[in-house]
């Protein structure tokens, strides 16, 4: 089986990073490794969804499809190919003009 | 260029708020109708709430500061002792103040604004004792605790897509103004002048008196931008010495509720960046700890914004010899219960 191909949603102000995309396709089986993928291809996520120990940012929201993955699996929630994975931001921020 | 993608309206786990957000849509409207005003409206007189907003203590922080030099003296406006729990009681009751002078505030006017929460407890909270109606736009993730507040104050709440964050909330307020003019008084924090005027009339005033003058440096992040240009505009005035520093999360995405990103957000128009003399950046986690120890070690339990200012300042107040640092404790840390800021030790 090949690695699930998942869609990710990118919140507005995350989209200079993603040539504002506001959606991108990832590869990973989890989204832990899809995370890596879109990060992989757009560096200037890392700082935003990472700290400094690798692990991903406390206030960082992530769905999957449903789900806020603090409530599944975290970063090791399983991912099925099409799925929607989104990263939400908390309540301040904005969007790039 | 802000190409924002439909894929995410038929999204499925940002469905539920979609929906709710869509089903408020016609609330405000409807409840902006002169027929659903009280007759007493036009007749109330101001209330005596208005003058417990401000006057708040500038207090020491003798704990969190005990390894400054001596003549050093990191102090904080304790903003979140204002009757709605936060420093936007001031800006609030002045853009309301200004608008029934100005006649822009009509008794049948809904009162409607993008806010992030603590402007809208404000207005809310003024607009309940005036008895006028308010609606506002904030994105569906606000915290359950404000939406709660906000209800109780009987505001109508328009709730907005969590993946546009707060400009979202403005931006579905202004199709509504546009759409039924006559229907709102629309104050807009982030443009207007009596916002950074309220700070400038009442909250630097109050810095300066309680410092006996004294204040060297003032520190404040960027959310509306009120605080820092109307405070540091006033303190300009006073003493050009004065050093102002303007604090911004690090990240695009972060958890302190009320700054902004500039570089990814929109730069409310009232912002006057000539006022900065120097630009912070704070992470959410330096704030997060900051916050949790400003309650156990100082007895002051307020919001990450001011756990972000009290971070800034201290790091500044360290590089000095002398000197009296400022920074506002922007609001109560009630309002952040239901997330896991008090329980994570990290």
């Amino acid at each position: 089986m090949s690695t699930p191909t998942v869609t990710l949603h990118i919140p507005t102000p995350l989209r200079s990073a993603t040539n504002d995309q506001a959606t991108v396709n990832a590869t990973g089986d989890t989204v832990r490794t899809a995370l890596q993928n879109l990060v992989e291809r757009y560096p200037d996520l890392k700082s935003n969804l990472y700290n400094d120990d690798g692990a991903l940012r406390q206030f960082v929201n992530i769905y999957v499809d449903d789900e806020d993955i603090r409530y599944l699996d975290g970063p090791d929630t399983a991912l099925t190919d099409g799925a929607e994975v989104s990263i939400v931001p908390s309540i301040a921020g904005g969007r790039s003009r | 260029m802000m190409g924002f993608n439909i894929a995410i309206v038929l999204h499925t786990p940002l469905r539920p708020w979609l929906r709710e957000a869509f089903s408020m849509d016609n609330l405000p409207v409807m409840s902006g109708s002169v027929s659903s005003q009280p007759a007493d409206a036009t007749v109330r007189a101001r209330p005596e709430l208005l003058n417990a907003i401000g006057n708040t203590p500038l207090i020491p922080l003798r704990q969190i500061g005990h390894d400054l030099p001596d003549g050093v003296t990191l102090w904080v406006k304790a903003e979140h002792l204002n009757p709605g729990g936060s420093v936007k009681d001031r800006p609030a009751r002045h853009m309301i103040e200004d608008g029934l002078r100005t006649g822009t505030y009509q008794p049948h006017h809904t009162l409607i604004d993008a806010t992030s929460g603590n402007t809208g407890i404000a207005y809310a909270m003024i607009a309940a004792a005036l008895n006028r109606d308010v609606a506002l736009a904030l994105p569906e993730n606000a915290s359950t605790e404000r939406k709660a507040v906000l209800r109780a104050y009987g505001a109508e709440l328009i709730l907005t897509d969590p993946m546009e964050g707060t400009d979202g909330a403005q931006a579905r307020v202004q199709e509504l103004v546009e759409a039924h003019p006559d229907r709102y008084f629309y104050p807009d924090q982030y443009s207007n002048d009596a916002n950074w005027q309220a700070h400038y009339d009442t909250t630097a005033p109050e810095i300066w008196t309680q410092t006996n003058e004294r204040i060297t440096h003032f520190v404040a992040g960027l959310g509306t931008t009120g605080t820092f240009t109307g405070v540091a505009r006033r303190l300009k005035e006073y003493d050009g010495a004065i050093t102002c520093i303007a604090m911004q999360p690090d990240t695009a995405l972060h958890g302190l509720e009320g700054l902004k990103h500039l570089p990814t957000a929109h730069t409310p128009s009232i912002y006057d960046s000539s006022l900065a003399d120097a630009q912070a950046t704070c992470s959410t986690e330096t704030a997060h700890t900051m916050t949790r120890r400003l309650a156990a070690e100082e007895g002051l339990l307020v919001g990450p914004s001011a756990g972000a200012n009290v971070a800034t300042a201290l790091r500044h107040a360290r590089t000095l010899h002398a000197g009296h640092v400022v920074t506002i404790l922007c609001d109560t840390g009630t309002r952040y219960l239901s997330g896991d800021l008090w329980s994570n030790n990290a």
